[in-house]
């Protein structure tokens, strides 16, 4: 059977972006994204993970104790 | 996908869930970008990843350790995404909304004025297209993984991704060359998103 992990060299991902000379538009794009990764995670979304976990592990498959 | 697990025991299950939060945690700042990306907006991209790492955390026993989390965080993010354009209708684009998103821009984050006026190009492109360019040419998949998220053929994300390159292209040339104005199509979505040009 097929696996799904078969990498396919001509389908890199590298392949039109890095390898152009004249790629302004994939440096913006990347550029771009990397501002918004660098902006601090809102303190919101970080509390959330943190509640679920403590709920996880006060509660977990034991029901809560 | 949905297997279910069985018979763990709960020391496995701890120290699953401390790496699985971790995982998670690391993810974010890239889901973030994704959602800001998909979303355009940081507001709703906030909602899309709070959605997110809730859906995740609910069903992380479907997540198969060893695979990739990324991948998998992307693709409830995604389909999160669409779920609610669904439901509230085709409501969007709420130009008000995207508008007070890019000149808010947070510009200290961008720097550049370059990049607002990037953001502003990439925010006109078709939802599919805005999101195939987004997974190969930032979030750094491979066309496989992009196309499993996306939920599409391989040929499929390749060609949004050249359809998406050739707009931002066009895109770009007329809002960077202003000696040459604006073309009459394109006129009216550059003038809303760079205004006082």
């Amino acid at each position: 059977m097929m696996t799904k992990d078969t990498k396919d060299p001509s389908s890199s991902p590298t392949q039109g972006f890095k390898g152009d000379a004249s790629d302004a538009i994939g440096s913006q794009l990347k550029q771009y994204y990397k501002s918004v990764e660098q902006e601090p995670v809102p303190d919101h979304l970080l509390d959330l993970l943190e509640k679920l976990d403590q709920a996880e592990r006060s509660g977990g498959s034991n029901g809560t104790a | 996908m949905a297997r279910l697990e069985t018979g763990i025991d709960d020391s496995a299950n701890v120290t699953k869930a401390f790496s699985f939060k971790r995982e998670m945690l690391a993810a974010l700042p890239s889901l973030r970008a994704f959602a800001v990306s998909l979303s355009r907006r940081h507001d709703r991209a906030d909602d899309l990843v709070q959605e997110t790492v809730m859906k995740a955390w609910s069903k992380q026993e479907s997540f198969q350790p060893g695979t990739n989390m990324r991948a998998w965080l992307f693709t409830i993010l995604r389909n999160e995404f669409y779920s609610q354009m669904r439901r509230k209708g085709r409501e969007l684009p709420d130009p008000d909304g995207l508008f007070a998103d890019n000149l808010a821009s947070h510009p200290e984050q961008y720097g550049k004025m370059d990049l607002a006026d990037f953001k502003g190009a990439l925010d006109q492109l078709p939802d599919d297209q805005r999101e195939a360019i987004v997974l190969i040419g930032a979030s750094g998949f491979a066309y496989e993984e992009a196309a499993a998220i996306a939920g599409v053929a391989v040929g499929t994300i390749k060609s949004r991704v050249n359809r998406a390159r050739m707009k931002l292209q066009e895109l770009l040339t007329v809002s960077g060359e202003s000696d040459y104005g604006p073309d009459g199509t394109s006129a009216p979505l550059v003038n809303r998103a760079f205004p006082g040009r």
